[in-house]
């Protein structure tokens, strides 16, 4: 990870018509319009042509009441999104708890290919009773989550590696496709005091390790600690949330530190190759239209009030691009959750990232770059190809 | 099928189309696909499959199709080397390919046993209504433990109960896509409510193999739920296909197997309490075409000669033998030692699962002896896939074609390219102009939904959740 570059990439959420629950009301389009491949192409070239980096999918549950009552699948969204976008990364939150970890490793490794190498895990660890009916599991304790998502990503991560680079051989001398001393099985079991129902996966993987070697992983940063199931080394990035825009900053050079001193370096220091770069979560309302943020909010709020663990910006755009260009000083990202998707999208893009790009503050949009890439991450080795240990499956032929 | 074109079952009367439709799948593993020439492109790059689905859509294809395996196919303990693997999972696949297409369906194949059903009905419905209509559920029932030990729950369904598993899942499923009031999301941007109140039922199935409690988060698509394709040929997935599919993928091309595949398939749907043309009907097949006759058939043995190798022929054996035959040679009479197994195994695919072995070598060794076949000659003779593929010019394979059509032997072909991504060109490019001629093939998609090209009537909404009796699923 390089974080000694001023540079730093902007990700935007594009679920639903936007962050706030009323958002739908000020949508630009109509309610029956949302859920459709559309409107997954419009946001994404959107996005990507205003100069995001990456967009994120939210999964999950809808609130009940008043507001956006459906979503579609996230995974599907962004590889929907695949083919169309050329340059921007496209992270689907993908749950841990309860989803089957064998097809959620193949769904991504498969996001990667429709992507060209764009594809990334926003790990989600689901303490929602909702999501536990639906598949007939009883809710997750708020402790055992965290193990959760270790368990998976552990699996995703295996069984990324469990085909070799170049196992796809087509020798035809020899008749052989595949040379088959470079897949290994995956052998995961979840390990003795596993708070869940204890699970293995045999694998291989179904398909050949993703384009990017590893896909990118990200994670909240309360999911991570260097004492706790899931450690810095198993995420590439944190997402960081504070309570108010001004504690932000603050709480995300106190996550960097604690991440980071696993890896052995001084508090604050990042040692080289170590810790996850940081990401800070952000909520944003703008001034629209000879509007001010505050009173477009009032109007949102007046239909459903805004319940978010984020910290929130209020303002102008050019109070915001002064505001990033202070935060991305300290971390390595800005994930901004719009209140209105095509509102804020469409102020973002005329003021606040050209501005940003003006001051040299955001990397450029790398066209065909993978999103390891944007994140300053090498391929990676392959585990089983440098490993001691004999994984090889079956006896040498 | 008779001389009237139409066959009486009682009270109803199946009546040919005239038409067929063809469907593509892009197979993606066994030796079906060929991979020892240069032109054989990729298996895993995107680029493969929107070629192939594209040149799909430029034939009017009704459907690109998926299959799925959740467990790398093994050969003797090892995973196995010779034929093509390693695939895209189905659905993410095929949400991107929704972005490229526009008219083509997108089939899923997608088994029962491994997924939740709250979790696959909502991945299906996204695919539905991302493609705007155009998705497709291929329902099998792999069961076996082997391929459970990737899955959180392992292997804990009987091979016995895996239809009632399946029709129980694929009940709650169809529950779930019906569960949305039609219309229930506002069309008006000033709307008080972004859907109508109580626009969703939960659905909840409390079952032997699992329980769902779910409010589901999606409405219907524009073709009001997702198709299903069903492949199972038992007489209990005869059946369930006939109560719960709308489209069979067959294994019987082969003319009178094909007819008489219809005839039992319309009878079993009668008495299904459905109509003899409600369920579709399209068999799995290859095309090996070429200007003329002559040509297509020296095109066929170099084709077969990449599919079955000498490694694959003696690989072939080995896994009905279940031990190494590789001192034996490929050019000589098959080994005279026998099966080390009892019953083959499901290693290599559900093709493969439960044969006698003894049986079969014996069986074998007088096959092979009676007709002088070398090992390489019986394994050709075993996987030519002699019943589905059709080899000719491109005129006299639509004249064979045109007879299919004109008995109504068939809906459609599911054709399995032998090369990727070059293998449907000639089929569109030659082949389906000869149908067009001959009125049998389509000349432009009718609908935007797979539903309208397929011809299939809307679905009825689950009996439970029409609305008076919505008390029973609260």
């Amino acid at each position: 990870m390089t974080h000694s570059s001023n540079a730093g990439f902007l990700a935007l959420e594009l679920d639903g018509d936007g962050a706030h629950p009323a958002a739908w009301r000020k949508a630009r389009h109509t309610p029956d319009a949302l859920l459709n491949g559309e409107r997954i192409r419009s946001t994404v070239v959107a996005a990507e042509s205003a100069g995001f980096h990456a967009a994120t999918f939210a999964d999950g549950p809808v609130t009940e009441g008043r507001d956006v009552a459906g979503r579609l699948n996230a995974l599907q969204r962004a590889a929907f999104a695949g083919p169309v976008a050329g340059s921007i990364a496209l992270v689907p939150e993908v749950d841990t708890v309860y989803t089957e970890p064998f097809h959620a490793a193949t769904q991504l490794a498969s996001l990667d290919y429709v992507s060209g190498g764009r594809g990334g895990w926003l790990v989600k660890a689901s303490g929602d009773a909702r999501e536990a009916a639906a598949v007939g599991r009883s809710v997750a304790a708020e402790d055992a989550l965290a193990h959760e998502a270790a368990a998976s990503v552990e699996v995703g991560r295996r069984l990324w590696d469990s085909w070799e680079d170049g196992a796809v051989i087509r020798d035809v001398p020899t008749g052989r496709y595949l040379d088959v001393d470079k897949l290994h099985y995956a052998d995961f079991e979840t390990p003795a005091g596993f708070p869940g129902e204890a699970y293995s996966v045999k694998g291989p993987s179904i398909i050949p390790r993703p384009l990017q070697g590893q896909l990118p992983v990200l994670a909240p940063a309360q999911l991570v600690s260097v004492n706790g199931s899931l450690l810095p080394s198993a995420v590439d990035a944190v997402l960081v949330s504070a309570p108010t825009a001004e504690l932000l900053a603050a709480e995300a050079a106190e996550v960097r530190a604690n991440l980071a001193a696993v890896g052995g370096g001084p508090a604050g220091i990042v040692p080289v190759g170590g810790g996850p770069a940081v990401i800070a979560e952000l909520d944003v309302v703008l001034d629209s239209r000879g509007q001010s943020a505050a009173a477009r909010l009032a109007e949102l709020e007046a239909f459903t009030a805004w319940e978010s663990p984020r910290a929130r910006f209020v303002g102008t755009a050019a109070e915001l691009a002064d505001f990033l260009a202070e935060l991305l000083a300290v971390v390595d990202g800005v994930r901004i959750h719009p209140a209105v998707l095509d509102v804020e999208l469409e102020e973002l893009a005329q003021l606040v990232l050209p501005e940003l790009r003006r001051r040299g503050l955001l990397q450029p949009a790398a066209s065909g770059g993978t999103f390891r890439e944007l994140l300053g991450l090498e391929r990676p080795e392959n585990r089983y190809a440098t490993a001691l240990l004999d994984t090889t499956i079956g006896e040498p032929a | 099928m008779s001389q009237e074109n139409s066959i009486q079952h009682g009270r109803a009367t199946f009546r040919p189309s005239g038409k067929l439709q063809f469907g593509v799948f892009f197979q993606g593993v066994n030796s079906g696909t060929i991979w020892k020439t240069p032109e054989a492109g990729s298996q895993t790059d995107f680029e493969s499959f929107r070629r192939i689905a594209q040149t799909a859509e430029r034939g009017l294809f009704a459907a690109f199709f998926l299959g799925e395996g959740l467990r790398l196919r093994e050969h003797l303990g090892r995973p196995h080397a010779l034929d093509v693997a390693g695939r895209p999972d189905a659905q993410t696949m095929l949400a991107a390919l929704a972005s490229v297409t526009r008219n083509i369906g997108l089939v899923a194949t997608q088994n029962t046993t491994y997924n939740d059903p709250a979790d696959l009905a909502h991945r299906l419905a996204s695919l539905d209504l991302l493609s705007g209509g155009r998705a497709a559920w291929n329902v099998v029932t792999t069961d076996n433990a082997w391929t459970g030990a990737n899955f959180r729950r392992g292997g804990y369904l009987d091979h016995a109960d895996r239809y009632v598993h399946a029709e129980a899942f694929v009940q709650t499923a169809k529950r779930i896509w019906d569960s949305w009031e039609d219309g229930a999301v506002s069309s008006s941007v000033g709307a008080e409510s972004w859907a109508t109140p109580a626009h969703a039922r939960s659905v909840r199935h409390e079952g032997q193999h699992y329980t769902v409690d779910v409010t589901p988060r999606l409405p219907r698509s524009a073709q009001y739920r997702p198709v299903l394709f069903q492949a199972g040929d038992s007489p209990e997935g005869r059946d369930f296909a006939a109560r719960q599919a709308d489209v069979i993928f067959s294994a019987h091309p082969k003319f009178e197997a094909a007819v008489a595949f219809r005839e039992d398939i319309a009878a079993r749907t009668v008495a299904a309490g459905r109509g003899a043309n409600d369920v579709q009907i399209f068999p799995a097949s290859e095309f090996i075409l070429a200007a003329t006759d002559e040509e297509a058939r020296e095109k066929k043995e170099w084709v077969r000669s990449l599919q079955i190798g000498p490694q694959q022929a003696i690989a072939y054996l080995e896994q009905f033998w279940g031990r190494e035959l590789s001192s034996f040679d490929p050019d000589g009479p098959l080994p005279d030692i026998d099966p080390v197994v009892e019953t083959t195994s499901e290693t290599r695919g559900s093709g493969f699962h439960g044969a006698k072995a003894r049986e079969l070598a014996e069986q074998w060794r007088a096959e092979a002896s009676e007709n002088g076949w070398s090992i390489r000659q019986f394994v050709s003779s075993r996987t030519a896939r002699i019943d589905s593929t059709f080899t000719g010019s491109y005129s006299s394979v639509a004249d064979t074609l045109a007879e299919y059509a004109r008995v109504g032997a068939v809906d459609g072909f599911n054709i399995s390219p032998w090369i990727i991504p070059s293998g449907l060109d000639d089929i569109v490019n030659h082949l389906v102009p000869e149908l067009q001629e001959r009125g049998v093939y389509p000349t432009e998609y009718v609908g935007s939904t797979l539903r309208e090209n397929l011809g299939l009537a809307t679905p009825e909404r689950s009996p439970e959740l029409v609305p008076e009796a919505a008390g029973s699923v609260r």
